[in-house]
């Protein structure tokens, strides 16, 4: 590889205005972060791009990790050469040779520096004609080229880019505030909490756990499905509710088509206190209009109606297989389909009430010692912080 | 002790004895079993997976832990093969490929398939033309060991990889027994989409291996049962095995570019210090050869002569590989590059790990050529 430099350019960050200098900060902090398993490798902030100097890491590794970073819209590898032209068509040639799989090219040069004696026009009608001249396996595609080889003439240096590599989009983490998000182990929510990271949010996670109905490996799948979540933000929250005994009175008092109705107002209920206490602004959910009898519009209704805090549905207009797709790109598809019972599945009733009615449910609330289920669950959390780099675990020295 | 016989399986490393009794000892449960004591053993389990598909760049679903290099070539070979019989009945593969690969491919022209044996040059190399010459529209699989076996030849794995990238019906299985860790392959770059490892030629435990499924490859199973390996490869999983073989993997990566730098540096001076002695045919390419290994024919002395009195000095080489050395006859691969039987059956080969040191290779060469020498005046 010839490149020495990796360009990294921001995506809606700049429609930002004034506060553009903020955002800017935040994503060149989130990949100092991400790169700090490459040492060598020096970051650089300018006015458009984040400028990182490879050093002999690899950029291919290097690129991978930058893929993933949220608010990044595409990044470029480069080299630098001086601002005359003989190395300027030198190193043109350099990136030609290095794309070697291309049939056809397209140079487009700008000048930055506007007192530079030759124009981006004639700069592209020299360039290209070098690169044609010498490498007799290309040939010019101005519309849909195999090869685009921009080149960027600056005060001081040129710029000469390889071939663009998309980024995921986004805002950077953190800088649209906190969400608490209920992440159940299925397909859906770790889609949710995805989407919800990649618009800025920093995601804690909420998981209800019903032990012995449930088990460890339970838990330890939404674990593995944090570490992965983990990996789109820097590090990951996640809180476990012991939600036995809660279930548990549900079962025994409440009429079973209204189970689920109610366990999901206890749900958000928890839930909602624990994102004050960390200071989340809003709740997230992996719903899906209509998918199951939970996610209804009544039923949206009858549950939503405890809290008041926003709650962000993503998945809302999205179909099963759509959400199965984003699942398999984000690589946590494999996990969610372990087989484990979750909160969720056990004490199912045959026949769950399709349309819930608020009155109903409240009715059936009053059988039920509410407040003290859900102080007792909310203190009884257990809160796990999934670290950058904390893949070392018990048995790592075995290995 | 000078250990020259790193090809036929390595020394275990301290490090993964000390693994495999742990995890026998205390992660002995069964990790399909649904108790918390099955869930610590399925959690290593995972973990090894994951710390494996780590190392060798590609997914963890992509890992099928088996029992070493035999049962990765059979399952890669015999598996696509079924899996893919209605798709055509053409198969191809080299005359060099070491016995598990070449028997299986015997087998299935017993069940009606149709197999090319590629030819090898005077180096013992394939070569890319005659392979597009053989490729038809009905072949389904295509399996080429990267490095041979016997005398360390490096086959165009990339060359014939790229050419299949572009031919989703066939199927690209490697052989990379004897080139892991000794000639670097890209996985997911080559166009392969089944490779065997094994783990004893690694310093890992006897009975470890690993194949490399890509993802979306078909294989039909050897064993039927109860579905672990993502259905591959049915069977209560060698979790000692498995866990010492993914800390050898890891250990022998680390330690990669110096140990292969180091491995040339010892060809060279086997190369040296086998063209003084008189009478030295060496037959491992100085080119696409692999640096842990060197071939060579001693003109007039049959190779288990002097085997057996190298090994009364504690220095231990082979004949040619471990698992046909028994069989009597020339071997397979010196035959197929144009050696005569006679020649064939006076080779040795010297086998290196990335732990061989020069002073050993100094010992070794200094009594070879006392020997060599002393066997060429009693035999004349």
């Amino acid at each position: 590889m010839i490149y020495d430099y990796l360009v990294v350019r921001f995506g809606e960050i700049t429609l930002k205005g004034k506060n553009k200098k903020q955002f800017v900060i935040k994503l060149e902090n989130d990949v100092r972060e991400k790169l700090r398993q490459f040492p060598q490798a020096e970051i650089k902030r300018h006015f458009d791009d984040l400028e990182i100097k490879l050093n002999n890491e690899k950029s291919a590794d290097v690129l991978n990790v930058l893929k993933k970073v949220f608010g990044i819209q595409n990044i470029s590898p480069a080299i630098k050469v001086g601002t005359d032209l003989d190395e300027i068509r030198a190193g043109v040639l350099r990136v030609a040779e290095q794309e070697k799989g291309a049939q056809t090219f397209k140079i487009a040069a700008r000048r930055k520096d506007k007192r530079y004696p030759i124009h981006g026009s004639e700069l592209n009608q020299d360039l290209g004609g070098t690169v044609l001249r010498h490498c007799d396996w290309l040939n010019v595609d101005v519309h849909n080229p195999d090869l685009m080889i921009r080149v960027e003439v600056g005060y001081h240096e040129a710029r000469i880019y390889g071939k663009e590599v998309v980024g995921v989009g986004g805002l950077p983490v953190g800088t649209s505030g906190k969400v608490m998000l209920l992440l159940s182990g299925g397909i859906d929510s770790p889609v949710a909490a995805y989407l919800t990271a990649k618009r800025g949010a920093l995601i804690e996670a909420i998981h209800f756990q019903s032990p012995p109905y449930t088990s460890d490996r339970a838990k330890q799948k939404v674990i593995d499905l944090s570490k992965r979540l983990r990996e789109f933000g820097g590090k990951f929250v996640l809180h476990l509710v012991p939600f036995t005994n809660a279930q548990v009175a549900i079962r025994d008092a409440v009429p079973e088509d209204y189970r689920i109705t109610i366990m999901r107002r206890l749900m958000f209920r928890i839930a909602e206190k624990t994102a004050l206490k960390r200071g989340a602004m809003a709740l997230a959910t992996g719903e899906s209009l209509g998918q199951v009898a939970s996610q209804t519009l009544e039923s949206m209704n009858t549950i939503n109606a405890v809290t008041n805090l926003p709650i962000l549905r993503p998945l809302i207009a999205m179909d099963k297989l759509d959400i199965a797709q984003i699942a398999k790109q984000i690589d946590t598809y494999e996990i969610s389909i372990r087989p484990y019972e979750d909160c969720c599945t056990i004490f199912l009733p045959k026949a769950p009430r399709t349309r819930p009615d608020r009155t109903h449910a409240e009715r059936f609330e009053h059988k039920l010692a509410v407040d003290a289920l859900v102080n007792e669950a909310v203190e009884g959390i257990e809160t796990i912080v999934i670290d950058s780099g904390s893949t070392q675990d018990a048995v790592s020295e075995l290995l | 002790m000078i250990y020259l016989d790193n090809s036929a399986t390595t020394q275990p490393y301290p490090e993964v004895m000390d693994t495999y009794r742990t995890v026998s000892e205390y992660y002995f449960a069964n990790p399909s079993s649904l108790h918390s004591l099955g869930g610590k053993s399925e959690h290593l389990l995972t973990r090894s997976r994951e710390q494996a598909a780590a190392l060798l760049e590609i997914e963890p679903n992509e890992i099928v832990f088996t029992s070493g290099g035999t049962e990765g070539n059979n399952l890669a070979i015999k598996g696509a093969a079924f899996a893919y019989r209605n798709r055509g009945r053409h198969l191809i593969t080299t005359t060099i490929e070491h016995a598990s690969a070449g028997n299986a491919f015997a087998q299935l022209e017993a069940l009606g398939f149709e197999v090319t044996y590629l030819p090898v040059n005077s180096d013992g190399r394939v070569s890319f033309d005659e392979f597009i010459k053989a490729y038809r529209k009905d072949t389904i699989l295509v399996s080429i060991m990267h490095v041979n076996n016997e005398v360390g030849t490096i086959q165009p794995i990339e060359q014939i990889g790229n050419f299949l990238k572009q031919k989703p019906k066939t199927v690209f299985h490697v052989d990379n027994v004897q080139g892991f860790s000794k000639v670097p392959l890209h996985l997911k770059e080559s166009g392969i989409d089944l490779c065997t490892v094994s783990g004893h030629k690694i310093h890992g435990p006897k009975g470890t291996g690993i194949l490399y499924v890509r993802k979306g490859t078909q294989l039909s199973p050897l064993f039927a049962g109860g579905g672990q390996e993502h259905q591959f490869r049915s069977g209560t999983e060698n979790l000692p095995g498995i866990c010492g073989m993914v800390k050898a993997l890891r250990m022998t990566l680390e330690n990669e570019r110096e140990g292969i730098d180091h491995l040339m540096k010892l060809q060279q001076q086997l190369f040296d210090g086998l063209a003084k002695i008189e009478g030295a045919v060496v037959h491992t390419p100085k080119h696409f050869s692999s640096p842990h290994i060197v071939n060579v024919s001693f003109l007039g002395i049959k190779s288990e002569v002097l085997v057996h009195i190298l090994e009364k000095n504690d220095i231990y080489v082979s004949t040619k590989s471990a698992c046909s050395s028994k069989e009597s006859g020339a071997s397979g691969t010196l035959t197929a590059m144009g050696i005569s039987d006679q020649e064939a059956e006076q080779a040795i080969r010297i086998s290196m790990a990335y732990e061989t040191t020069e002073s050993d290779l100094g010992v070794f060469l200094q009594t070879l050529t006392e020997k060599v020498g002393q066997l060429k005046t009693v035999m004349r």
